[in-house]
């Protein structure tokens, strides 16, 4: 049996991979939206701006800002999964934004809002519940201070991008 | 008072009063619902500017900015920031509603994206609040690029509605 590579290796190749996914896309980076993983699994973080405010009274986060952060979430989770298997079997090495497999599409997206995004970090994970070789049906759950109290949550249907080396996987 | 998610600052109770005394003319609360909107920081972010407001609808546009990509290799802006034009633009049709009073939160906003908006070009959302009941206000949108023919996305929504006190 092959000897189990090391450690620090791994997660080199991971970390590197999911970093050139997120900064290849602008508006991720103007969002101020970042993800942290643990082996697969990914959590976005919506890091607190002023520019995000909706609602200067209360004050509370614009309802725009929480349905792109959890369209966000939806999708590079998707890439992610996609990713996956390859990045594990080597088969991406030196990812680059020119190099990156494409995006999924959004189809439709229905955000439903719970409470007032508050002025502080967001948090968002997504599941994958269905992942076709065309289509994909995601869900996804944003909260703030409590796992347990979601102040958002969404579901999204995705288009597939068609794999340049489909005879490679 | 519930949960507000939205776009709209609550407006101070004499503002409230103003506009929906009977007395004032619609230009005037259309005036405010502008003033209010684009000075939201997060539609100030986008760029958003109101070009058409009116009696439940409102027409906003989103200038071409690369900042906002969501598709490196096509350079076709994120469908997050097209959803953050229609929910604004959604929630000024609301504001504008004569039925309504100034303060609205998004409860619900489904949206389909039928293409990608050609890069380049300024996006325009219209919004119609179609329907209002005394608790919600039902919203239909469609967002264009420059070809007026076919729209990029469309949306529906369900809006609060605040009642008077």
């Amino acid at each position: 049996m092959k000897r189990p590579e090391p450690i620090q290796i791994v997660k080199q190749r991971r970390d590197a991979a999911l970093a050139a996914l997120i900064e290849g896309v602008p508006y991720i980076q103007f969002m101020g939206i970042g993800f942290e993983r643990r082996g697969d699994e990914l959590t976005g973080i919506m890091h607190y701006d002023d520019k995000l405010i909706g609602n200067m009274m209360l004050p509370a986060l614009h309802g725009g800002a929480t349905a792109a952060f959890l369209e966000v979430t939806a999708t590079i989770t998707l890439s992610w999964a996609m990713m996956w298997d390859d990045l594990e079997r080597g088969d991406l090495q030196d990812l680059t934004p020119e190099t990156l497999p494409r995006l999924p599409k959004t189809i439709d997206f229905t955000v439903d809002y719970l409470r007032a995004g508050l002025p502080r970090d967001a948090y968002a994970r997504a599941r994958i519940n269905r992942k076709g070789r065309r289509y994909a049906s995601v869900h996804v759950e944003g909260w703030q201070d409590n796992r347990e109290r979601l102040y958002a949550q969404a579901t999204g249907h995705f288009l597939m991008p068609t794999r340049p080396t489909a005879g490679n996987g | 008072m519930r949960a507000i998610c939205g776009q709209c600052q609550p407006l101070p109770r004499a503002d409230v009063r103003r506009i929906h005394d009977p007395m004032n003319t619609t230009a005037d609360k259309a005036d405010r619902v502008r003033a209010f909107m684009e000075a939201l920081p997060h539609c100030k972010a986008l760029g958003l500017e109101m070009t058409e407001i009116g009696e439940g609808r409102a027409v906003m546009q989103m200038p071409y900015n690369p900042a906002l990509v969501g598709d490196p290799a096509t350079g076709v802006i994120a469908g997050g920031a097209v959803s953050a034009l229609m929910d604004s633009c959604g929630g000024a049709a609301v504001m504008c509603h004569p039925k309504a009073l100034a303060s609205t939160a998004t409860l619900d906003l489904r949206i389909d994206y039928m293409r990608g908006a050609t890069p380049g070009q300024v996006i325009t959302a219209r919004a119609v609040c179609h329907h209002i009941t005394r608790s919600v206000a039902f919203v239909r949108a469609e967002a264009f690029d420059e070809d007026p023919t076919a729209p990029v996305a469309v949306a529906n929504g369900a809006f609060t509605v605040e009642m008077p006190s």
